[in-house]
């Protein structure tokens, strides 16, 4: 990774490169390693060194976008001259005003040393429990291990210089027997808090209880939800809905509705990149502070995350969500919290229902309901007077996510860090009603 | 770049690497975005980097950096053949290759206009003209559209002896607009969806669709369709538009046929298949009407190329024969494991990334109908075109498709317009229901540049050529 003072020396030469209005660099640095095992061994190990940078050039309200990963100084140089020559052939963009100016950025703790060391030998070592042990009792497992250190750096000829460094550490497991699959993951800071033999526990168990499925009838059904699949429900209807980007241009469910009702009075959401137990971003793309923002508050809409640009079109300012440059998404909230109920146990209160532990190859099919379709996968499993009493054969369903969180019957008190395009801390939920329309043959 | 390339080379096998190759990689592309008459983006990306790839005992290693320098090469390349032996510390069996690969040549892509020369108010101007004619309608909210091109250049070379330059060059274009009334939305997008129809080719390949004199058309359909009615619900016969059937291939015959899913190796992410190694040349895939091929020679095809990044020359392989399923997609471990040799399928999507076995252009062969008579053959049905969602199990078994729009048709005519259109299916049973294809002259290489696999995850480029279908007693329409 690069030191401050070599970050600061890779700006002033593109500051200096530039002639336009404004100029914004943006670099960004990755060491990089996963482990991925199959029929209970490693097939695939790989490890990358990446930086890129980007810069965003500024005449008048003209943008130019360019990236390059070549950080000598001439390499420094063309980057610039690239977004330059864009800038000054673009027309106009009117709702652009200014790059943002600095603010103070919090700060943060989201670097592990042993993650950032992390040996070839070590994700070895990490990995061989599941496989070692699911072998031994007749299973297959399948899975990775990845460490990832990050070094995130922005700056901006306003005076913005932000850096921040993160480390993630990443174990999958799925295993699987002739007749069904068990599924586990854990994400943290520190690769010494991955537990392999919690992990093998985990999976190997599910895998084992998932052995020799029963049909059931397609059709209305309760659900319990693990955090697992719950992610699933969180990250569709952020993707569809709380970007001030998709309000604007009323594509989101949430355009002409905040201040309504548009989930069950049991449900709060929130984004905050630099809360509890999510790798922390304290700063977006822009260098703007990234806030918490509630979106969601005891059902009722209260809010949506938003950029420079579509803060400047509200007349707002930006909480520090943006995507980076170039990028046609518009902000985005990346850390997004589901609160927690008082439940400890959401299957006993089931007289009739199915467990889903997670979630398979779900895309939208309306997007103003958020009506999603999708296949169950890796463990599901029959309730029955508030026990699990046999496994069920996936079933694919196509259920409004919207209706699904207007439907919350039960919420966990306890919650669960997944990483999956974002950071996400989730409870499970239990669901009243739950559409599935097919079955499959495993 | 060669000498580097050596030095990695010749650092891995002093290291005791029984095997290695080295690739190089330079990509550059450039995209143009274009929304509701406004620049939304327009940007350059470089990125060169190389990756060195290794077996040591038996177990693969792999290492990457974007550093070109001797001293990295050699780092980098120690650095993989670390992992290899950290890789055999959990590894049942041993890799075998098969025989060598000293293959040498060049590759690149025809092209007719380079696109990069194409100046960026060429780009705009398009797709200006194209945002303004999707706008007319006061119910379009969104009009996107957007340009890309993309050319890459590799370099590779094996400790076996191969040495293999090729450029790639990739072009596309798309656009889409979504109308809005209170309850309702919809999006039309042309000529595919997923943003971008891209060929390897050249600026021609964006001239050829012709985006200007369609804008209006998928406009005045989007508005249509919010007050149109809703697909039905129940069982009925299916004509599939080009674009939507090479979805289906893509779907339910390209990823099953990849032979590093049969042998679980992506059972954790993608998931494996349910055409097993056992029914290789005997199991009924589907009707007769049905032959799938996989061909990455064809001109302009988005999986065309000239080596895979294993240096196996780029060839055409027959997947489906009539409805009979006689061929995967393969590499160098995988084939040996069925004692085969691999059909030149490996690519990655980068220079940090290792080659997977991925789709090439997996072709649905052409068959008589023109869609006109395929339609004027059909008393009931529904003719469904261009994607909206897509969905498919683990195994590839099970699907939920989506299209934008649909027509009804009855008595042989295209009747009522149709929204919210979705089908679904079990893989075998679906393909045997085709009872027709269209012809050559409605046959299209649709270009898709989104297909996922792998962990770390890899984009990939992979085309399908396709004309429109029939499917009898498909289940349709099942949104709540």
């Amino acid at each position: 990774m690069y030191s401050e003072r070599e970050l600061r020396a890779i700006a002033d030469i593109a500051f200096a490169a530039s002639d336009c209005d404004q100029t914004e660099v943006i670099i960004g640095e990755v060491d990089s390693a996963l482990t991925r095992f199959a029929n209970n061994g490693i097939h695939q190990n790989v490890a990358e060194r990446n930086h890129e940078l980007t810069i965003r050039a500024v005449v008048g309200r003209r943008i130019g976008v360019a990236t390059g990963n070549d950080l000598s100084p001439e390499g420094i140089r063309r980057v610039v001259e690239h977004a330059r020559a864009i800038a000054r052939r673009s027309p106009e963009n009117p709702d652009f005003r200014s790059l943002p100016t600095p603010r103070p950025i919090p700060p943060v703790d989201g670097w592990r040393e042993t993650t950032a060391g992390f040996s070839p030998e070590a994700r070895a070592r990490l990995a061989a429990p599941v496989c070692r042990r699911a072998a031994e009792v007749g299973l297959v497992a399948a899975g990775y291990i990845e460490t990832r250190a990050e070094q995130f750096t922005v700056a901006n000829s306003l005076g913005i210089f932000a850096s921040t460094r993160r480390t993630t550490a990443a174990a999958m497991a799925v295993v699987m027997s002739d007749s069904g699959s068990g599924y586990a993951d854990r994400f943290a800071l520190d690769a010494g808090d991955l537990d392999p033999d919690a992990l093998a526990d985990e999976a190997i168990g599910r895998a084992t209880r998932a052995r020799n499925p029963i049909d059931v009838e397609i059709g209305e059904w309760e659900v319990v939800l693990e955090p697992y699949a719950v992610v699933d429900l969180l990250l569709y209807v952020s993707f569809l809905g709380f970007s001030a980007q998709s309000v604007q241009e009323k594509t989101s469910f949430l355009a002409g509705r905040f201040g309504e009702r548009v989930l069950g009075e049991n449900i709060s959401i929130w984004d905050d990149p630099t809360g509890p137990g999510v790798v922390p971003e304290p700063f977006d793309p822009e260098g703007v502070p990234s806030r918490r923002v509630d979106l969601i508050v005891d059902g009722v809409a209260v809010g949506v995350v938003y950029d420079t640009l579509t803060a400047a079109r509200d007349g707002k300012e930006s909480t520090g969500h943006a995507l980076p440059p170039g990028s046609t998404s518009g902000p985005l909230p990346r850390h997004l919290y589901l609160a927690p109920g008082t439940e400890d146990d959401l299957v006993r209160k089931v007289d009739r229902g199915l467990l889903i532990t997670r979630f398979w190859y779900t895309r939208p099919v309306h997007y103003l309901t958020v009506t999603m379709t999708g296949m169950t996968r890796d463990g599901l499993f029959l309730i029955e007077n508030g026990e699990i009493v046999a496994p069920v054969k996936n079933l694919r369903f196509t259920q409004s996510y919207l209706a699904a969180l207007n439907a919350v019957t039960g919420i966990s008190r306890t919650t669960k860090l997944e990483i999956e395009e974002g950071n996400f801390v989730v409870p499970s939920l239990r669901i009243a009603q739950w559409s599935f329309t097919g079955k499959t043959a495993h | 770049m060669r000498d580097i390339a050596r030095q990695a080379l010749d650092t891995a096998t002093s290291r005791g690497a029984a095997y290695a190759d080295v690739r190089v990689v330079e990509l550059r592309s450039e995209s143009v975005v274009v929304k509701n008459g406004r620049v939304d983006v327009i940007r350059t990306d470089e990125s060169v980097g190389f990756g060195v790839r290794v077996l040591v005992d038996g177990a693969w290693g792999f290492a990457s950096s974007a550093l070109l320098s001797f001293a990295e090469a050699d780092r980098v390349a120690a650095l993989a053949v670390a992992i290899a032996r950290a890789s055999a510390l959990v590894q049942p069996h041993p890799v075998s290759l098969g025989p060598p690969v000293t293959t040498r040549g060049r590759y690149t892509t025809p092209t007719e206009r380079d696109p990069f020369a194409v100046s960026f108010d060429e780009r705009i101007g398009l797709l200006l003209a194209a945002d303004q004619a999707m706008r007319r309608d006061p119910a379009i909210v969104v009009a996107e559209g957007r340009i890309g091109c993309e050319r890459q250049r590799k370099l590779f070379l094996n400790s076996e002896g191969a040495d293999i330059e090729q450029e790639l060059t990739e072009t596309g274009v798309g656009i889409e607009c979504t109308a809005r009334s209170e309850d309702e939305i919809q999006t039309r997008s042309y000529p595919n969806s997923f943003g971008l129809h891209m060929g390897t080719a050249g600026w021609e390949f964006v001239e050829r669709q012709r985006i200007v004199d369609h804008a209006a058309r998928i406009a005045d359909e989007a508005a249509a369709l919010l007050t149109a009615k809703q697909c039905p619900s129940g069982v009925t016969t299916v004509i599939l538009d080009s674009s939507q059937t090479a979805l289906q291939v893509h779907e339910s015959c390209g990823h099953p046929i990849e032979l590093d899913r049969v042998f679980g190796t992506e059972s954790a992410y993608a998931g494996t298949s349910f055409l097993t190694i056992d029914k290789l040349g005997s199991y009924q895939y589907g009707s007769e009407h049905v032959t799938i091929v996989a061909d990455a020679t064809i001109p302009g095809g988005l999986g065309t190329f000239g080596y895979d990044d294993e240096g196996i020359p780029a060839q055409r392989t027959t997947i489906v024969d009539h409805g009979r399923f006689v061929g995967f997609l393969t590499s160098r471990e995988t084939a040996t494991l069925l004692g085969q040799t691999s059909n030149g399928t490996m690519r990655a999507d980068g220079w940090n990334r290792i080659p997977l076995i991925r789709m090439t252009n997996i072709n649905l062969e052409p068959g008589d109908w023109t869609l006109e008579d395929l339609i004027a053959d059909t008393d009931e049905g529904i003719l469904m075109a261009t994607n909206r969602s897509w969905s498919i199990d683990d195994r590839r078994w099970n699907f939920q498709f989506g299209t934008e729009i649909a027509w009804e048709i009855r008595g042989g005519k295209r009747g009522a317009l149709l929204k919210n259109a979705t089908y679904s299916g079990i893989t075998p049973q679906f393909w045997a229901s085709c009872d027709a294809v269209c012809n050559r002259d409605e046959w299209t290489i649709w270009g898709l540049p989104n297909c996922g696999k792998g962990q770390p995850s890899q984009t990939m480029h992979v085309g399908h050529g396709a004309a429109a279908a029939r499917f009898r007693n498909v289940q349709v329409g099942l949104m709540r």
